[in-house]
């Protein structure tokens, strides 16, 4: 058998640094790096004295929450402001995946649109993102009063900043050759769209989808706290009245429903992304 | 004398007016005469494409006519599949111009264009069709240049006249019994015969391939090949079809284009051609 161990020659040819030593300017990078990181903590107010200090002031906060308030009209009224919630975030995550797919359409280059319309609309849906869920909640309370009705637009609209976006990156990145060849057989733009694009698409829209739900059941777990339906009043009220047991109750509650939703909605993401295989 | 002074010219004057009234037809050169032959269907003048600074082909110039199967062979690189959808119109060429079912399509509106391509089918290499779809869809789909609109979205809106269409289509590659099973649960072979009946169910008048059994086993490969250019023999539709395989290029071909250095380097019968001839191409 040929003995294929380097020699000496071939071991100090080999012999290559471990470690690339940085140039000047990746230097000046890295320090730049670490000076940003120091400035934002000194702008968040990071204080290790408030740190060490916190664990017996949690301490005392979970003595004062535990046990959670268990009490069967209480439960009974946290189940049905959780009912609530969990209608603002389907009714709303359903319509806003609906008003998502024309959006899209306008959004995604090289099917419908130009290339202005793609980028205007595009920008819009950058400003939807862009305005955090609890103030276009805000904004809806004045326009529209309060309640889960204000809840629920809050809720269109963020899925619609969300999904717009996603399912226009789906269907500029699927596959284009089924739509060239119907291109090709003579059928129109949104014939093409409605029967290459969008199925071809399909299970990134569905997998997108399931997210925007996850993301809509934690939004309307919190809109309350600006009047806007839910059972994030009752958080809110809890922590005003140092109601610390009740309190417990909401945050348990919300973590079992959202912790809930998302194994579901992996199952389901699972189910339907593996079928397509 | 002067009766047959005058019934010369007068054949040659006919002869003239039907050759300036009917330029779409081409003329082979049989002993000392020309004799029309078949009208033009596609006919590439000067042809050009570049991407960005780099030329894929110039000058490439050629008429085919109506029925002719004509093989468009060439080393990888060469531009035929970009040649191909410069002929249909689906990227438009950096010169001269594309003539389809006699109008010239970079002059085209939008609805002069889709009208033409409602005349074409296309087959590619990897079939492309939708893959959550039925097949009876997928091939419904290949009536949309001629019945835009919703109702030709799926095979359960379709109009009856419709699905007999593509069922008859399925039926011509032996594929009516797979009408409602899901488009990716076929094999490769069955995949490329849906993608012929799609392409074929509006009875078109050019087909184009690309590569149709390229991503196919030989064997799956030559049944493709054999089916699709029975259907299209049948119908004495004009077809382009792009190869690797050279036995196919001189089998089904009548004629072979060859591209090489961004150029036609051979434009023969393909029953005057060896080989040897079309191997000289991938040197």
């Amino acid at each position: 058998m040929t003995d294929i161990a380097p020699s000496q020659n071939e071991r100090a040819r080999f012999e290559l640094a471990r470690f690339e030593r940085p140039s000047a300017i990746s230097f000046l990078g890295y320090a730049l790096g670490l000076v940003i990181i120091f400035w934002c903590l000194a702008g968040a107010g990071f204080s290790l004295e408030k740190v060490a200090s916190s664990p017996p002031r949690f301490a005392d906060f979970a003595a004062r929450a535990f046990p959670p308030n268990l009490e069967p009209q209480v439960l009974s009224r946290l189940g049905w402001k959780m009912v609530e919630t969990l209608q603002i975030a389907f009714a709303g995550a359903v319509i806003g995946v609906i008003l998502s797919v024309p959006v899209a359409l306008l959004a995604a280059k090289g099917l419908i649109a130009g290339p202005w319309v793609n980028q205007i609309v595009r920008t819009g849906l950058s400003f939807i993102r862009a305005v955090p869920d609890i103030a276009w909640a805000l904004v809806f309370v004045v326009a529209v009063g309060l309640g889960p009705f204000a809840g629920m637009l809050a809720i269109v609209i963020d899925t619609i900043g969300f999904c717009g976006r996603f399912f226009a990156d789906d269907m500029e990145a699927t596959d284009k050759g089924p739509a060239e060849s119907l291109t090709a057989t003579g059928a129109r733009k949104l014939d093409v769209v409605a029967c290459a694009t969008i199925p071809g698409s399909l299970p990134a829209f569905i997998s997108t989808s399931l997210f925007a739900l996850e993301k809509a059941v934690r939004s309307s777990t919190i809109l309350g706290l600006v009047g806007a339906g839910g059972i994030g009043i009752e958080l809110k009220v809890g922590f005003d009245l140092f109601d610390y047991p009740t309190a417990m109750t909401v945050i348990l509650m919300i973590a079992v429903v959202v912790i809930e939703i998302e194994l579901v909605s992996g199952w389901a993401r699972t189910k339907i992304i593996g079928e397509q295989r | 004398m002067r009766d047959t002074l005058s019934s010369t010219i007068s054949s040659v004057t006919d002869l003239l007016l039907r050759s300036q009234a009917a330029p779409d037809v081409l003329t082979e050169q049989t002993g000392a005469t020309f004799a029309p032959v078949s009208p033009i269907e596609i006919e590439a003048r000067a042809v050009s494409k570049t991407f960005g600074a780099t030329p894929i082909f110039s000058d490439v110039s050629f008429r085919l006519a109506r029925g002719e199967a004509t093989a468009l062979v060439g080393a990888n690189g060469t531009g035929k599949s970009t040649l191909l959808r410069c002929l249909m119109g689906l990227i438009p060429t950096s010169g001269g111009s594309v003539h389809l079912l006699g109008q010239q399509t970079n002059e085209a509106t939008g609805r002069e264009m889709r009208d033409i391509r409602a005349q074409v089918g296309l087959v590619s290499q990897k079939h492309n069709l939708v893959p959550r779809l039925s097949v009876l869809s997928n091939v419904v789909h290949g009536l949309l240049g001629k019945h835009p609109g919703p109702r030709h979205w799926s095979h359960s809106l379709a109009p009856q006249s419709s699905r007999e269409t593509a069922m008859h289509a399925l039926e011509r590659v032996g594929l009516a019994d797979f009408a409602h099973r899901r488009a990716d649960r076929l094999s490769g072979g069955q995949s490329q015969r849906v993608a012929i009946a799609r392409a074929i169910v509006g009875a078109p008048k050019v087909l184009f391939a690309d590569e149709p059994c390229a991503s196919l086993d030989p064997s799956a490969g030559e049944d493709v090949m054999e089916l699709f250019f029975r259907l299209v023999r049948d119908e004495n539709v004009t077809v382009v079809f792009t190869s690797h395989n050279i036995e196919h290029a001189l089998k089904y071909g009548d004629r072979v284009l060859g591209l090489a250095q961004g150029r036609i380097q051979l434009d023969a019968t393909a029953a005057s051609l060896s080989f040897a001839d079309l191997r000289g191409l991938y040197d």
